[in-house]
């Protein structure tokens, strides 16, 4: 019977969410579990609907393996605009607080909403789609262990769906970009060792002889994400049946742990992985090999070796050890040397190409990416010098270097790898319109150039006015006075980040359409097709 | 094994350790006659579709 033993297993999962539902210690538990069981509920109907007792088709163990990339490519897509809109609906509520509507759509429970939302839903499905395309791809073989692709992709959405119903209730670790607390972490850790299984499998049942840079990235993503996940959410539960745990560390050590995890999650999340992208879909757009093999093998080494150890630059100037904040300022701005090899080398690969950015608006995409990724990791290590960092600390203008990367470097690369990938992926010609890809484009690149100019006024002046004293040594300003002076930024934020979602949008419906198989009637992109030459 | 032992071994042989590991792997990368290795290496993206 087709989904037999799926259909058994997840009744039994359904039913234990039940139980825990009846037994919880605390009322958000409880309603958490409800929300489990109903969710669980609704996939185990759908598997029997689409149950039967045919034979089941037998597969070609040489043909790549798709399906579960094409569910991820939506799933991309739909936590995309989810996470972006979520984003600029806090920031109206930074700017009008009426917004925050009590008690599920408060701040404090939207803002992790939207932090995981792009994160880990939009991030992580982009990461998990493309780097299953790339390891078939490069190494020649189907993805290995049959099903377990699917339990990966479904696995992962529970997890996603479990942290964000978790945030509106309330039920929060207090651990930045790891706030869900400590039975989704379990259910995370199963779905990331599978993940490692899945990948590391194919990589082993490879006819490639070598394995090409871009998996070195992705796997080292994976390894480094299930270290830090692991360690960082070491706790103890109040209760088996409650949704409070208490973590193994304290005071100084639990926030370096934090810290060590979450500068890595930026490091080897929203980096590593996000490199693994751009050393496969930037060579295929552009046709080319990458500029030097050889350097990206440095850039690999340069970044395990250094980002491991840059987490301390979260926490200058507090009761953490002098050292380890020197340790910390020093190696980030080592980082330096390996993030632009990276980038000269992304951008170098389109040398001899370098037309193509006006007649190609996936390439275009892909470049603006790999000069955010440069910039951004430019300003990181600047901002992460202590002197520095007394002005930047705690102020806006942190907000505005995170998003330059995350909008510019992780957002921009993983529109062009969706976009590279979803007509080979439904075998269509080509996309619904290149045209909206150059709308796209430039909302995009435009709303993050509002959004980044705009945090570095407000978080330079909110920086200037706390530190602001009179001749008697008395605070200038009180801190109502300076969030009052922010308010004009936070409404110019909002219509940045606004721009980004509605390039997001265009995207989506860019894609849907193509999915769908149609065809955008339009004039060709200048210069793409060479102009007619009058007969002589 | 308490703290201070782990600390003296990580700002000693652990430290040396990895020194060595990474300028080994970087010596490997770069070393006479991979360049060609190299070269094919990066074309594994582009031979099939």
């Amino acid at each position: 019977m087709k989904f037999g033993t799926q259909i058994f297993a997840l009744g039994l999962f359904t039913f234990a969410a039940l139980v825990a539902a009846g037994f919880g210690v605390d009322e958000p538990f409880r309603q958490h579990m409800w929300v489990l069981f109903f969710v669980l509920l609704g996939f185990v109907a759908i598997l029997i609907r689409n149950s039967n007792f045919e034979v089941p088709a037998s597969i070609d163990p040489s043909a790549y393996m798709d399906g579960p990339i094409r569910y991820g490519a939506i799933a991309t897509m739909f936590w995309g605009v989810v996470g972006m809109l979520v984003g600029v609906v806090i920031a109206l509520q930074l700017a009008y607080p009426d917004l925050n509507i009590q008690p599920w759509f408060n701040f404090g429970r939207l803002r992790p909403l939207h932090t995981s939302g792009v994160v880990f839903a939009f991030g992580g499905n982009a990461l998990l789609c493309t780097s299953l395309y790339v390891v078939q791809r490069t190494c020649r073989a189907r993805l290995f262990g049959g099903d377990l692709a699917w339990f990966v992709f479904w696995g992962y959405q529970l997890f996603i769906v479990m942290a964000a119903t978790g945030y509106l209730l309330g039920i929060t670790e207090s651990r930045e970009y790891a706030e869900p607390e400590w039975y989704v972490d379990i259910w995370l850790t199963i779905v990331w060792v599978a993940y490692l299984v899945l990948f590391l499998g194919t990589i082993l049942k490879r006819k490639e002889p070598h394995i090409y840079v871009a998996n070195w990235f992705y796997l080292s993503f994976i390894v480094t994400i299930a270290m830090l996940h692991v360690i960082n959410n070491l706790s103890m539960p109040a209760s088996f049946l409650g949704s409070k745990s208490y973590s193994a560390f304290s005071g100084v050590q639990d926030a370096l742990t934090q810290w060590w995890y979450g500068h890595n999650a930026v490091g080897f999340f929203l980096t590593a992985g996000f490199l693994g992208m751009m050393y496969y879909f930037v060579p295929k757009q552009a046709n080319r090999p990458v500029y030097s093999y050889r350097l990206s093998i440095v850039h690999f080494w340069a970044i395990i070796f250094l980002y491991i150890w840059a987490g301390p630059h979260h926490l200058h100037y507090t009761a953490l050890p002098d050292w380890a904040q020197t340790l910390g300022m020093v190696f980030s701005i080592m980082l330096w040397m390996p993030s632009w090899g990276g980038m000269i080398n992304g951008l170098m690969t389109l040398s001899g190409a370098w037309d193509k950015l006006r007649t190609d608006p996936i390439i275009r995409m892909m470049v603006m990416a790999i000069a955010f990724y440069g910039m951004s990791t430019f300003e990181g290590p600047m901002m992460s010098i202590k002197t520095v960092n007394s002005l930047s600390h705690y102020t806006d203008w942190t907000i505005g270097h995170v998003h330059s990367g995350a909008l510019g470097w992780v957002g921009m690369i993983s529109f062009g790898a969706i976009y590279f990938m979803v007509p080979k992926l439904w075998n269509r010609e080509r996309l619904y319109s290149l045209r909206l890809v150059t709308w796209h484009f430039w909302l995009a690149t435009l709303g993050i150039v509002v959004y980044a100019a705009v945090m570095w006024v407000s978080g330079i002046m909110q920086g200037l006015m706390w530190r602001e004293y009179d001749e008697q040594g008395f605070l200038v300003y009180s801190f109502a006075e300076t969030v009052a002076a922010m308010h004009p930024y936070y409404v110019m934020r909002a219509i940045g980040g606004a721009m980004y979602l509605t390039g997001t949008l265009i995207m989506a419906w860019n894609i849907g359409m193509t999915i769908l198989g149609y065809q955008r009637e339009e004039e060709p992109m200048p210069g793409s097709v060479p102009a007619l030459q009058p007969a002589e | 094994m308490d703290y201070n032992l782990m600390r003296e071994f990580a700002d000693s042989w652990g430290l040396v350790a990895m020194a060595l590991f990474f300028v080994g792997a970087i010596a490997f990368a770069l070393r006479p006659g991979s360049r060609k290795l190299a070269d094919e290496a990066a074309r594994i993206p582009l031979e099939d579709e």
